[in-house]
């Protein structure tokens, strides 16, 4: 009995203590406040609100939570992460330009249809030749050649894209994969605008 | 006819402007193009020069205007320094508002005077919140004039009644909450010092510092981009937009919280409106 007490007060300290951990748990009036601000959306928007795990451990630490929950995301993460089925993850670097330069789709008033891109140049410098690039992410200029256009790498470049956060737990990049933002084919085509020898990217 | 002919100045050299941006983003100029920004900025410090000063003209009308079920002005309307009083009021808002029972942000308070104090129908004022050609907005012009008689005053928000507390503590979350298609928050962009999207310089808004004090006293500002003269409350739509969420209720408990929090950070900041945006 005594042993069981003891343990149950180890048990209950424990708890206590991880969930001390949280620095910045959601406040009381939160979910009410985000329903009664956020009323008017097309059919469907609502979801956009509900997080899912890591959406909502990342936001509850500030982006920076403890090593165990790092794991435990990149882990679930990196289960998402689908390679293509015939092995080849270099697509068309031309179509990949058109992917890295395009902030469209999944915005409010986007046309129905409206072909998604990765607006990859908002946060990173890609071609060396293009100043208008943001530096929220690093610079990717030379990025194949850098690499000696390793196979390895590329199939890396390729899962980086499909889900960042299987690498780097509360990543500032979307899991452009994982949440069906790019298709397949359209990663292949940004992974090639990295890796093609021909490609911009790689020119001095 | 004097402002007519500073707006079609203005409007001239604001196309030179763009057209001398859009030369000089080659090479080396991306600098100079900072440079060119900051002396347009100056020049545009002059009343006579920045056309959301028109906004500020228009705004005052308004305040005196007696209208309403009541017919009366919103002179007796307080937002916070005692009824009337206009000096101050904009750097110590959003607070609680003890009548009210809620915090509130200079639109969501002159909403709530418009509606108890003149009796007047806010559905409609609120329906055309954010100008457009054509079409002026009270809610613009009345901040507009009011932010302007805050200026050179301080930013000072006590968070002293439990209220301001609970606000800002929503606020921060929200500021911090990652979701949607592409897991942003507002700390994605605006969570660290000296990065930029694309050219744009991004201020970081989530701690004191010089960044976020000069985005938050310089709001509203006139967007040359938009020929309008902007809120913050306007100002998050497009943030929300890039989140790939819809756009917040206008003059929501939402868009207050995060304004308490972003202001917060910009405490000390002396406010100088209007401002001016690209």
């Amino acid at each position: 009995m005594k042993k069981f007490v003891i343990a149950s007060l180890v048990t209950l300290i424990a708890g206590a203590a991880s969930a001390q951990e949280v620095k910045h748990p959601d406040p009381a009036g939160l979910d009410e406040v985000i329903k009664s601000s956020f009323s008017k959306m097309p059919k469907g928007w609502e979801s956009r609100f509900v997080q899912d795990e890591t959406q909502h451990i990342c936001s509850v630490y500030h982006d920076n939570p403890p090593s165990a929950e790092m794991d435990k995301i990149q882990k679930a993460e990196t289960a998402k992460i689908k390679l293509p089925a015939d092995g080849k993850v270099i697509g068309d670097w031309k179509a990949g330009e058109k992917i890295a330069y395009s902030g469209k789709g999944g915005r409010i008033k986007d046309k129905p249809g409206t072909v998604n891109g990765g607006n990859c140049y908002a946060c990173h410098q890609i071609d060396p030749k293009e100043i208008t690039y943001g530096t929220l992410g690093p610079s990717l200029a030379g990025y194949g050649r850098i690499r000696n256009y390793s196979a390895e790498d590329a199939k890396t470049a390729f899962t980086k894209i499909y889900d960042s956060k299987a690498t780097v737990a509360c990543s500032a990049m979307p899991r452009f994969g994982a949440s069906g933002f790019l298709s397949e084919q359209q990663i292949k085509d940004v992974v090639a605008y990295l890796f093609d020898p021909a490609s911009p990217v790689n020119k001095k | 006819m004097r402002t007519k002919s500073i707006v079609i100045a203005t409007m001239a050299a604001f196309s030179l402007f763009a057209g001398m941006a859009a030369f000089t983003l080659k090479g080396s100029a991306a600098e100079n193009n900072e440079k060119e920004v900051e002396r347009y900025r100056q020049m545009l410090d002059d009343p006579f020069a920045n056309p959301g000063f028109l906004n500020v003209e228009r705004g005052e009308q308004l305040w005196h205007l007696k209208r309403g079920t009541k017919n009366v002005s919103l002179e007796s309307c307080d937002l916070g320094e005692g009824p009337g009083i206009l000096k101050g009021a904009y750097a110590h808002l959003p607070r609680y508002f003890a009548d009210a029972g809620k915090v509130m942000d200079l639109e969501q308070r002159l909403l709530w005077c418009m509606d108890k104090v003149q009796g007047l129908d806010i559905k409609p004022i609120m329906a055309k919140a954010f100008a457009k050609p054509g079409q002026t907005s009270d809610m613009e012009d009345l901040v507009a004039f009011i932010a302007n008689k805050s200026n050179g005053v301080k930013i000072s928000l006590p968070l002293s009644n439990p209220k301001e507390k609970e606000a800002y503590a929503i606020g921060e979350a929200l500021f911090f909450r990652r979701s949607s298609l592409m897991d942003f928050s507002c700390a994605t962009c605006h969570g660290q010092e000296g990065k930029r999207i694309r050219l744009q310089n991004l201020p970081d808004l989530a701690t004191p510092n010089p960044t976020a004090i000069a985005t938050m006293v310089s709001h509203p500002a006139y967007r040359a981009s938009e020929s309008e003269l902007r809120t913050m409350q306007n100002r998050l739509d497009g943030c929300y937009k890039q989140m790939r969420l819809p756009a917040p209720n206008y003059a929501s408990d939402a868009n207050t919280d995060l304004i308490l929090y972003m202001t917060k950070q910009a405490e000390g900041g002396a406010i100088h409106t209007p401002g001016m945006k690209r």
